[in-house]
């Protein structure tokens, strides 16, 4: 467990955004050989994502055999909404980029059935290959993706009621009204994510946290040992 | 209307490297275009998943909805009312020529005429799409004769009529069949006005107020049972009072029906409307405010003497007068020298002035959902712009329709 401490968000960005870009050109992908990318929603990653598309607008970097897989999407929120996880990665990086429409996936939040839809979001990994490098976010609280602290080591995509902290946390981007958070998502297990071969999450702790004022990198590899 | 199957293989073409004018702001933003209209990229990716077939790098130019001219009685030596045998070749000269002013759709207008010039031209000029042929005819404008003696204008005496003995069936007998017709312009002082404004705004006709003395009251009524545009305001019209300002204060007016408020006409060449009138309109409504030419058939001619109709008429750059006086003939500013000198006489945001052209002449018409905006939906009629707001192409329906001859490789 590597536990990496940088001062600034735009410097923490811009490292995780040249590590993405090094693994993927090191991995040199190719139409018989996607590089497969978890990828999460949220304000932490907004940096990252506007450095990897300077690499891409560069020339540096290619997502045209890259495949993507998002964490999480939000339940009966309308696909188009600008809140919705669609809209986000549309506006914050898909737009930008080239990268492939049927090379992204993301959990379709208004399936009529949710299980089905988590359990076909699992196959499509499975067939894609697995993923090569998941990247994800660490919450206040110390959630990742959708999976509350306490849920099961060994859980799969599902559907998931979300905490009240969440909810209320959501609130200034439904205009204030409680009535107009979604309730529910659908997440990637905390299985699924350890599936990965390597999993990145940035965390942006809050200072009751041993009055951490920065960002850290948090780099998993394969253990449980999350101990620092 | 093409079928979902057919749509899904048309080619998408997409527009980079420009800035866009929607919701109101210039943003940064790529411009998609499928069969003539613009398109949402972002259901395309998501539900389609779907790529642009084709890019066209914009070089950082301003991408505006086509302006919409509603006033323009002519251009390049053609005169809308005249009864010529051929109408339809001078409104499509006209129609081809306003293209590289950024001008994507029109309403051709004809002055106070008698009603055999009615009958004879009204017939042929249809509505019609734009293209490469030319701007859209959106419907003519039928300025007169229902119009004030004392505020004529330039408008012959001795076909100015009232529709006092039989109201909408004067308008019909002097017409003819409305089909065509999309803004008639009269004044609200006329004797039966209302009836007539109530029926020709229950037909979809736009009723303008202007060559006219009315007061302001005459001039809410007349907006209550229908009206909803100011022909070329402070001309032909009382001048503001500060105890009646007269149809002026329409713009400032309590009682006009909830929910509704009035266009009207600015012609912003530099020299019909002084700026600081056009700043105190502008300052007052900027929301009405629609920029029209009221260009005569020397618009687009060159400098010096031409000889159009039964009139001698001199052209010195932008202004045009009788031969040998001072008068004034009628405006000759295109369209984007409008809306530059709009801009630069109020001071107002490079959006405002581009709306002023486009998206209010629309919401007057009713055409917002397709016209004057660059939703997703409308139609892809839009002109390129630089940052002085010159024009440097027009599109319509997606299509390239003019181009600057610097553009040209």
């Amino acid at each position: 467990m590597k536990l990496i401490i940088l001062d600034h968000y735009s410097q923490a960005s811009e490292w995780a955004a040249k590590y993405i870009r090094n693994r993927i050109i090191q991995f040199n992908p190719g139409p018989d050989k996607y590089f497969t990318l978890g990828l999460p929603t949220g304000s932490t990653p907004i940096g990252c994502y506007k450095k990897l598309i300077e690499y891409c607008k560069n020339g540096d970097l290619s997502f045209r055999y890259v495949k993507t897989f998002n964490m999480d999407e939000y339940v009966g929120l309308p696909r188009d909404h600008p809140e919705s996880y669609h809209s986000f990665m549309w506006n914050n990086f898909f737009k930008h980029i080239d990268i492939l429409p049927e090379n992204t996936h993301i959990l379709d939040g208004n399936a009529p059935d949710l299980q089905a839809e988590c359990d076909a979001f699992e196959a499509k990994i499975k067939a894609a290959g697995g993923i090569e490098l998941f990247v994800g976010g660490i919450g206040p609280d110390g959630h990742i993706a959708f999976n509350e602290p306490g849920s099961s080591l060994v859980s799969r995509t599902r559907v998931k009621t979300l905490a009240m902290d969440t909810i209320l946390a959501n609130a200034r981007f439904f205009d204030g009204d409680l009535t107009k958070v979604p309730t529910m998502a659908l997440t990637v297990g905390v299985g699924t994510l350890m599936d990965a071969r390597e999993v990145r999450a940035h965390g942006l702790p809050r200072p009751s946290l041993g009055g951490w004022t920065c960002l850290s990198v948090i780099n998993y590899t394969g253990t449980t040992d999350n101990t620092y | 209307m093409r079928g979902g199957q057919d749509e899904a293989r048309s080619p998408v073409l997409q527009f980079t490297n420009c800035r866009i004018l929607r919701g109101r702001a210039l943003l940064r933003e790529d411009l998609w275009v499928r069969e003539g209209r613009i398109v949402d990229p972002e259901k395309l990716f998501f539900e389609e998943r779907r790529v642009a077939d084709e890019q066209r790098d914009c070089g950082g130019c301003i991408l505006a909805p086509g302006f919409i001219d509603v006033q323009i009685n002519g251009g390049f030596g053609v005169d809308f009312s005249q009864a010529a045998e051929d109408v339809g070749s001078g409104v499509a000269l006209v129609a081809r020529r306003i293209l590289s002013h950024g001008v994507t759709s029109f309403c051709p207008t004809l002055v106070t005429s008698p009603p055999e010039v009615y009958h004879k031209v009204l017939p042929q000029i249809p509505v019609k799409s734009g293209g490469p042929h030319g701007a859209g005819v959106l419907g003519v404008h039928l300025e007169g004769p229902f119009i004030s003696r004392e505020k004529r204008g330039a408008h012959p005496e001795a076909h100015l009529r009232s529709f006092e003995a039989n109201a909408f069936h004067d308008v019909l007998a002097t017409y003819g069949p409305l089909d065509n017709v999309r803004i008639v312009t009269l004044a609200p002082e006329l004797g039966r006005s209302r009836e007539v404004i109530r029926a020709l705004a229950a037909r979809g006709i736009c009723v303008s107020l202007g060559h006219s003395v009315a007061d302001l009251q005459a001039a809410e009524e007349a907006v209550q049972c229908g009206a909803t545009f100011i022909t070329h305001l402070f001309n032909a019209m009382l001048p503001f009072h500060h105890r009646d300002p007269g149809i002026v204060g329409l713009l400032t007016s309590d009682r006009l029906p909830p929910g509704r408020h009035i266009f009207y006409g600015m012609i912003a060449d530099g020299t019909h409307t002084n700026p600081a009138a056009l700043r105190i309109a502008h300052r007052a409504h900027p929301q009405g405010l629609v920029l029209v030419t009221d260009a005569v058939p020397a618009l687009g001619l060159g400098n010096g003497r031409h000889t159009l109709g039964q009139q001698e008429v001199e052209v010195d750059g932008l202004t045009a007068y009788v031969a040998g006086t001072k008068t004034l003939s009628g405006s000759i500013a295109p369209m984007d020298v409008c809306v530059r000198h709009f801009l630069q006489a109020t001071g107002c945001s490079v959006e405002l002035a581009l709306e002023a052209a486009s998206l209010h002449p629309a919401q007057l018409l009713g055409l917002e959902k397709r016209k004057g905006t660059l939703d997703f939906g409308a139609d892809a009629d839009f002109v390129v712009l630089d940052d002085s707001l010159h024009v440097r192409a027009t599109y319509i329906s997606g299509e390239l329709v003019w181009q600057a001859e610097e553009a040209r490789q």
